[in-house]
């Protein structure tokens, strides 16, 4: 002991050091599993995609049914895409004209209206019936909303159809609807609020004219983030919408239909495994379209949501 | 000189008193209220009649069958099934959430928060976390189709419990990521600076002081992403998971899930002589899973309230 401190006895035990290499080099490793499954989720998409092209030959047309009653036919080759498109879009917007309504009103309610005690009480019930699994929801179509709500008032033809499936998909996505829009709501800073009261406006005035223009992104962010969790819901569609792997592309919400994951379920797991084929391929192509829309609408959303950060 | 009159500032006087005890009604302020009412009490009706068909339904499968609804494998007569393979499956994909998502997740989690620099690639990551996060279960399913299923094949045996517990692990693992990422960076900096102050490695303070912080913030996004797990059946469609019969149930053979049998069970007619059908195995299943997931969230949520709390009065 001389007294004197140098640089190295600061650095620490050479054998500490190592150690905290070693546990940064793991847990840098843990974080690079992700690149890799985003890599392996578009590189399988992307050769199946590959696949299936191959196997009709590249002919394209054959991605547009031409003939008198178009549809989506996998075991006969006929891959009209605009039908599981339109059976998707169909869907998705019954889904989104239940979840505005209800989401932004609870989330309104529950950032504006509600005494903390109700809030208290609401939230967790909001966010148990973000928990409920989708296959729940899919029995609760079959045998609640199909035989109870809808049959009674619009008597289709089927029991299942996209109407059914449509709701169904709606109540799933009203909680994040309701929590992406709350979260927004909430971030609105009560000196805007305290400011509109101060000049006199009502609390009407105040949500509609100030707090709702304010957390516009926001619930912009949660319409489009829901709208995508609803293209993507695959057991309500598969269990509710009607049909079983193939039909006829259809306008009519009273009318079976099929989603882009309904269809995609239905090639892998359907009644005869064939699991070769452009029948089964087409899994591929569809599950790439799909990835495509859901990832454009959730950047977007999430840009939405990264400005509300900002902003406040 | 007045400019306003006695009279006027009675008048003004008595209005302001009005708006301000609110003995005066605004009907805007009114007609929102009740509008916001309406859509509030149809979201919660929606899910007590969701409640409410899946016990009515399940009540005379669960009486039935008592507790070897639990126990028993799957029948071919509705009144006499029981649900023990999926239970089986359900618990193995439970388990290889918490073996493999959770040690990752919380690993990656750390990684990006306590040792990443803050440049382009770790923005990326972040970045492609929460689009994963984003992508549809089924698009999973085609990934644990191929790489589980297919490549792996030496490994998980096919579609087995193995194969569906890899795949859902991976399906889970962003929101593992993500919660986890929160609760670490709700740690106050100062609990950090006072562990480098006496010369501790970064993997020691993380070790020490970061993680049992953070602690039940990671609790919560485990229970949370364990609660997802369990419910998701469409990946276990693409993979394989059976919907029939399964005399046996074992790590590397055919398997089945829980979520997989209320979704087979409700698309079978049932006999429509009000003996125990199809539709009432399905709720019962339901319940089962119901109970399950709910529970897991519901601890959820208490954990994140309790860990908020604290937080507020700290």
């Amino acid at each position: 002991m001389n007294g004197l401190l140098a640089v190295a006895d600061l650095r620490g035990d050479p054998r500490r050091r190592a150690h905290d290499r070693r546990m940064r080099r793991l847990l840098g490793g843990s974080a690079l599993v992700t690149i890799v499954v985003s890599a392996l989720i578009l590189f399988v998409l992307a050769r199946g995609t590959l696949d299936f092209l191959r196997s009709v030959g590249w002919d394209f047309g054959i991605l547009r049914d031409s003939s008198k009653a178009p549809g989506w036919f996998p075991r006969r080759e006929r891959f009209d895409l605009l039908t599981i498109f339109t059976g998707s879009v169909i869907m998705g917007m019954i889904a989104m004209l239940v979840a505005v309504p209800l989401g932004l009103g609870t989330a309104v309610y529950l950032s504006e209206f509600a005494p903390s005690k109700v809030r208290k009480v609401l939230k967790p019930i909001v966010e148990v019936l973000a928990g409920i699994p989708s296959v729940i929801v899919g029995y609760f179509a079959l045998k609640f909303i199909a035989p109870n709500i809808v049959n009674p008032i619009f008597s289709p033809d089927q029991p299942r159809n996209m109407l059914v499936s449509g709701l169904a998909i709606g109540v799933l996505v009203v909680p994040i609807m309701a929590s992406i829009s709350e979260d927004a709501l909430r971030a609105v800073p009560s000196s805007l609020r305290e400011a509109s009261y101060g000049i006199g406006a009502r609390k009407s005035t105040t949500t509609i004219r100030i707090v709702l223009p304010a957390a516009v992104s926001g619930i912009v962010a949660a319409f489009i983030i829901a709208t995508s969790r609803a293209i993507g819901e695959t057991m309500v569609a598969a269990m509710a919408g009607g049909r079983d792997g193939s039909g006829p592309r259809t306008l009519n919400p009273l009318e079976p239909g099929l989603t882009m994951t309904a269809a995609m379920t239905n090639a892998a797991g359907g009644t005869d495994q064939v699991n070769s084929g452009a029948p089964f391929q087409v899994l591929f192509f569809v599950g790439l379209l799909l990835f495509m829309m859901t990832m454009t609408l959730n950047v977007i959303g999430d840009r939405f949501v990264q400005r509300v950060r900002q902003q406040y | 000189m007045a400019i306003v009159t006695e009279s006027q500032r009675s008048v003004t006087r008595s209005e302001v008193h009005q708006a301000i005890t609110r003995q005066k009604r605004h009907i805007p302020t009114i007609a929102l209220g009740v509008a916001l009412l309406v859509a509030v009490s149809f979201t919660l009706l929606t899910l007590f009649a969701l409640l409410a068909r899946i016990i009515t339904q399940a009540i005379p499968a669960l009486t039935e069958k008592g507790s070897g609804f639990l126990t028993d494998t799957i029948g071919s007569e509705a009144g006499k099934v029981g649900i023990w393979p999926g239970l089986f499956g359900s618990f193995g994909i439970g388990l290889g959430v918490l073996v493999i998502a959770v040690p990752l997740g919380v690993g990656a989690a750390i990684y990006l928060e306590e040792y990443a620099k803050q440049n382009a690639l770790t923005r990326f990551v972040i970045v492609n976390i929460r689009n994963l996060a984003g992508v549809p279960a089924v698009i999973y399913g085609v990934l644990g189709l191929i790489i589980f299923v297919g490549w792996l094949k030496p490994v998980t045996n096919g579609g087995s419990v193995i194969a569906a517990a890899l795949t859902l692990a991976i399906l889970v693992l962003p929101v593992v990521i993500i919660t986890s990422m929160e609760a670490i960076r709700a740690v106050p900096l100062g609990l950090r600076d006072a562990g480098y102050g006496i010369g501790a490695s970064r993997w020691e303070v993380t070790r020490d002081h970061v993680i049992p912080y953070a602690m039940p913030g990671i609790l919560t996004g485990t229970v949370l992403a364990l609660a997802r797990a369990l419910g998701e059946a469409a990946p276990l469609i693409m993979i394989g998971a059976i919907t029939g019969l399964l005399p046996e149930t074992s790590l590397s053979g055919k398997f089945t899930a829980i979520p997989m049998l209320i979704y087979s069970w409700s698309g079978r007619p049932d006999s429509g002589d009000g003996s125990v059908g199809w539709s009432n195995a399905a709720a019962a299943a339901g319940l089962v899973l119901l109970v399950l997931v709910l529970a897991f969230n519901v601890v959820g949520i208490l954990l994140r309230n309790h860990f908020e709390a604290k937080r507020v009065g700290s």
